[in-house]
C-alpha cells in the first residue's frame, strides 16, 4: 500500500486530498500512468505532467524516481510560497 | 522556523530577535503581505503539513552554514488571510550586513519555490490558484 497525497488544483481535480492506494508501479510515472487509466479526472489531472511536481516520502523527486520502499507520494503544482 | 495559522507581530519577533548576543553586527528582516492589485477578497494558503516544516528547515540550516548567520527566523503562514496581512517573514543576523542580506535573499528565492505552499485567490470573479513565475525558478540559478 502506497499513500498518495494531492495539492492544490490537483487535489480540485481529483476530488479528494489522500488516498490509499494498492500498486505494484515500479517508477512515479507507472503510478501517474495506472492512475490515468482509472477515471477521467485522473486522466484530466495528470494531462500535462510538466505542470506537475512529486515529493517522495516528502522530498522532491522526478517522475523517473523509482517507488521501491516509498510510503508517501505527493503530486502538487510548482509551488507558490513567500 | 514556524508554520502556523495564526497571525505573528513582526515588531515583536524582531524585538526578541537574536537577543542578547554581541557578536551580530547586522540584521536584515523581509515581510510578505497579502497585496490587492484590485478586487482581492482573501487568498488561502495551502500546505503540505510535514514536508513544509522540513523544506524550511532544510532551508534555513542552509542559509545559516553558508553565511554563518549568528541568528535566523523563519514564519510561514496558512490558512485565510486578507489584504494587508502579513504572509510570511523572515529575519537574519551576521557579523556584517552583506552576509546578512544575501542569506535574506536566499531564504526568500528558495521559499518562493521549494516550499510547499499554494496560494489561491478569492476575489468579484471567484477563485484562482496562483501561478508560479518562471522569474522565481530563474531566482534560484544565482545561488
Amino acid at each position: 500500500m502506497i499513500e498518495v497525497l494531492y495539492f492544490a488544483w490537483v487535489r480540485e481535480r481529483i476530488g479528494l486530498p489522500r488516498e490509499s492506494i494498492e500498486t505494484q508501479a515500479a517508477t512515479v510515472a507507472d503510478l501517474v500512468a495506472e492512475l490515468r487509466a482509472r477515471e477521467d479526472r485522473y486522466d484530466m489531472a495528470f494531462s500535462d505532467v510538466s505542470a506537475l511536481r512529486v515529493a517522495l516520502d516528502q522530498e522532491l523527486a522526478g517522475f523517473d524516481a523509482p517507488l521501491a520502499g516509498v510510503r508517501e507520494v505527493a503530486f502538487f503544482p510548482p509551488m507558490t510560497g513567500g | 522556523m514556524r508554520v502556523q495559522a495564526e497571525p505573528f507581530d513582526v515588531g515583536a519577533e524582531l524585538a526578541a530577535f537574536a537577543a542578547g548576543r554581541q557578536d551580530v553586527g547586522a540584521e536584515v528582516s523581509f515581510s510578505g503581505v497579502v497585496r490587492d492589485d484590485g478586487g482581492l477578497a482573501a487568498m488561502e494558503i495551502e500546505h503540505y503539513p510535514g514536508m513544509t516544516e522540513k523544506a524550511l528547515a532544510k532551508i534555513e540550516a542552509e542559509a545559516v552554514a553558508r553565511w554563518d548567520l549568528k541568528a535566523s527566523l523563519v514564519i510561514h503562514r496558512y490558512g485565510r488571510l486578507e489584504p494587508g496581512e502579513k504572509i510570511m517573514m523572515v529575519a537574519t543576523a551576521a557579523g556584517h550586513r552583506a552576509e546578512a542580506f544575501e542569506a535574506a535573499q536566499f531564504l526568500m528565492d528558495y521559499l518562493k519555490s521549494r516550499a510547499p505552499f499554494w496560494k489561491k485567490e478569492t476575489g468579484a470573479d471567484g477563485a484562482s490558484w496562483v501561478a508560479a513565475k518562471d522569474a522565481d525558478e530563474d531566482a534560484l540559478e544565482r545561488w
